[in-house]
C-alpha cells in the first residue's frame, strides 16, 4: 500500500516539481536576460549592479515584488480579482506536462498531447479577460477586451498550423511528430521547409498569443496604461508577469519541436556528440526562438489595433488554410512527412 | 489497496455532482459574469466525465472550443451588458407556475423515454476504439474522414452555409463607415503625394548699406 502511494501519487509530483521549478527560474533569468538584450540594442549596459553581471537583478524583483502589498481597488470583485492570476498561471504551467525533452523524458506522453496544448494555450485568456473586468477600471477593461479578441483570433490561425503538422507526422503525440521529422537528410527533412510559410505564420500567432510587442496592445503603455494588470500590485502582478513568460518560453519550446525537428541534430550522426540527438540542441533551438521574442519587442513599433485585426484574419488564415491542403497533397504523394 | 474501479466510480460522481453543481448556479447566480463562469466550470468538468469514459478527443474539443472560444466570447459580450439586476428578478413569481409546470412536463417525457429505453436496452458494447486497439483519437478519425466522410462533409458544408447566412442577414452597408484600405495605402507612391521642387541656388541680392541701415540687424 505504502509503495504504491508512493508510485501514483509522490513520484508524480516530484517530476512535477522537476518540470516548474526549472521552468520558474528559467523565467527569472530571461527576464534578466531581456533586459540585457533590449540594453544592448539600445546601446545601455541593461541591470549590471546586482550580483556579477547584474545576475541577481532578477531575483531582486521577485524579492521586491512579494513583499509589496497587493491592493486591492474600490468595488473590484474580490474573489475574481484574486482568482485572475491563478487563471493565468495554471495553463502556462500545465502546458508544460506533454513537451518531452528528449526520446524518454517527458512527464505525460499523451496520445492527444497535441490538442492538450491547444486547450491549455486557450484557457489562459480567461486570467487576461477576468483580471479586467474584475479590476472595476476602464483602462483595464479596455485591455482586457482588446486581448480576448485578439486571442481568439490568433488562435484559429495557430490551430490550423498544427494541423498541418499533425498532418504531415499523422499523430497527436509530440515524440512521436519529433520522430516523424527524423530522417537521413537531416535539417532538410525538418517540418520547417515543407510548411514554410506556416512555421513563419505559427511563431508569429504565437507572438500575437503571448500578448507580445509587437501585438502587445492588451497592455498598450501608450494608450491605456497597463492594459489588464493595470491595478494589480506585488505578488499578484508578478504572477501574471510569470505566466506570461513561462508562456513565451513554452512558445519557443513548441515551435522548435513542431518545426526544427526537437532534440533531433542538424549534423550528421558521424560528427560526435554535436551529430546525436540530445536535448541540448532543444535547448539551443528554443533559446533562438525565445531570444527572437526579445528582437521583436526591441525592433517593432506596436501595431495598430484593425492592423492585427486584418493581419489575423485577412492574411494568417487564409495562409493556413491553404497549407493545410498543400501539407495533405504532400503526404499523399509522399513528398514530405512520415 | 486503492482499487481502481471504486476510484473511478469517486471520480465519476465528484465531476457529476460538479456538473450539475455548476449548472444551477448559471441559472441562480445573480451576477451575470459569475454565471458564465459558472457555465465555464460545467463544460469543463463534463469533459472531465468524457475524459473518464475515455472519450479524450472530444473531452479536450469540448474545451477547446466552448471553454477557449466560445465561452470567451460569451463572457465578452456578457461584461458589455449593463444589467439591471433588480429588473432581473422581477416576475419570478409571475413566471414560476409556467415555468414549473414546463419543468415538470419535461422532467416527466425525459423519465418516461429512459424508462421506455431501459426496458429494451442492450448492454453497452466494447468500446469500438479500444476493440480496434486504436488510440480514441485515431478511431475517431478513422471513422469521421474515411467511413463517413460523406455525411460528414455535408455537415459541414450546411454549418458553413449558416455561418454565411448569419453575416449575410447582419451584414449592413454603411456607406458613411470610414476605414482604411490596407492595400492602397501600401501601393501608394510617393510621387502621388509630395513634389520635390528642384531650384538652383540663388545668390541673394545684397542690400545696399546706405539705403537701409537699421533693416541689416534683422534680416
Amino acid at each position: 500500500m505504502g509503495e504504491q502511494i508512493l508510485n501514483q501519487l509522490i513520484w508524480p509530483v516530484i517530476y512535477i516539481l522537476c518540470i516548474t521549478i526549472p521552468v520558474i527560474l528559467a523565467v527569472a533569468m530571461f527576464v534578466y536576460w531581456e533586459r540585457k538584450v533590449i540594453g544592448w540594442m539600445h546601446v545601455r549596459m541593461g541591470p549590471n549592479k546586482i550580483g556579477p553581471l547584474g545576475l541577481l537583478q532578477a531575483f531582486a524583483d521577485v524579492v521586491k515584488l512579494l513583499i509589496k502589498e497587493v491592493i486591492l481597488p474600490t468595488n473590484a470583485n474580490k474573489f475574481l480579482y484574486y482568482l485572475a492570476p491563478m487563471l493565468a498561471l495554471v495553463p502556462a504551467l500545465a502546458a508544460w506536462a506533454v513537451i518531452p525533452f528528449n526520446d524518454k523524458l517527458v512527464l505525460s506522453n499523451a496520445n492527444a498531447g497535441l490538442l492538450y496544448l491547444l486547450a491549455m494555450t486557450s484557457l489562459g485568456v480567461y486570467g487576461i479577460i477576468l483580471a479586467g473586468w474584475a479590476s472595476n477600471s476602464r483602462y483595464a477593461l479596455l485591455g482586457a477586451m482588446r486581448s480576448a479578441a485578439q486571442v481568439i483570433s490568433y488562435e484559429l490561425a495557430m490551430g490550423l498550423c498544427l494541423v498541418c503538422v499533425l498532418v504531415l507526422a499523422g499523430s497527436l503525440n509530440l515524440t512521436d511528430i519529433v520522430h516523424a521529422q527524423a530522417g537521413s537528410k537531416g535539417i532538410l527533412d525538418w517540418f520547417w521547409l515543407p510548411l514554410l510559410p506556416v512555421f513563419v505564420v505559427y511563431f508569429i500567432s504565437g507572438v500575437a498569443e503571448t500578448n507580445r510587442a509587437p501585438f502587445d496592445v492588451a497592455e498598450g503603455e501608450s494608450e491605456i496604461v497597463a492594459g489588464f494588470h493595470v491595478e494589480y500590485s506585488g505578488s499578484a502582478f508578478a504572477i501574471f508577469f510569470l505566466a506570461e513568460y513561462a508562456n513565451m518560453i513554452l512558445v519557443s519550446f513548441l515551435a522548435s519541436i513542431l518545426f526544427l525537428g526537437g532534440w533531433l541534430s542538424p549534423f550528421p550522426v558521424t560528427w560526435g556528440f554535436i551529430g546525436h540527438a540530445s536535448f541540448f540542441w532543444l535547448f539551443i533551438k528554443a533559446f533562438m526562438f525565445a531570444f527572437m521574442f526579445l528582437w521583436f519587442r526591441a525592433t517593432f513599433p506596436r501595431y495598430r489595433y484593425d492592423q492585427i485585426m486584418r493581419l489575423g484574419w485577412k492574411v494568417f488564415i487564409p495562409i493556413a488554410i491553404v497549407w493545410v491542403l498543400v501539407a495533405g497533397c504532400m503526404k499523399f504523394y509522399g513528398i514530405a512527412g512520415a | 489497496m486503492i482499487n481502481l474501479q471504486v476510484f473511478e466510480l469517486v471520480c465519476f460522481y465528484a465531476f457529476a455532482v460538479i456538473t450539475v453543481g455548476a449548472a444551477l448556479a448559471v441559472i441562480t447566480l445573480r451576477n451575470t459574469v459569475h454565471a458564465v463562469l459558472a457555465l465555464v466550470l460545467t463544460f469543463f468538468s463534463t469533459a472531465c466525465i468524457w475524459m473518464l469514459a475515455e472519450a479524450e478527443f472530444l473531452a479536450i474539443a469540448l474545451i477547446v472550443v466552448y471553454v477557449g472560444a466560445v465561452m470567451v466570447l460569451f463572457l465578452f459580450v456578457v461584461m458589455m451588458l449593463d444589467i439591471d439586476q433588480e429588473k432581473l428578478r422581477e416576475g419570478f413569481v409571475k413566471f414560476l407556475p409556467v415555468g414549473l409546470i414546463v419543468a415538470v412536463v419535461m422532467l416527466v417525457e425525459m423519465l418516461a423515454l429512459i424508462g421506455v429505453r431501459a426496458m429494451h436496452a442492450q448492454a453497452m458494447g466494447v468500446n469500438p476504439a479500444t476493440a480496434a486497439g486504436q488510440s480514441n483519437t485515431a478511431w475517431l478519425g478513422t471513422a469521421l474522414y474515411t467511413n463517413y466522410l460523406l455525411p460528414f462533409e455535408i455537415a459541414a458544408l450546411i454549418l458553413t452555409v449558416g455561418v454565411v447566412v448569419a453575416v449575410a442577414l447582419t451584414l449592413r452597408q454603411r456607406h458613411s463607415a470610414k476605414y482604411q484600405m490596407a492595400s492602397e495605402q501600401v501601393s501608394v507612391n510617393p510621387r502621388d503625394r509630395i513634389r520635390i521642387v528642384k531650384m538652383d541656388a540663388v545668390r541673394p541680392v545684397e542690400p545696399v548699406v546706405a539705403a537701409a541701415p537699421e533693416q541689416e540687424s534683422k534680416p
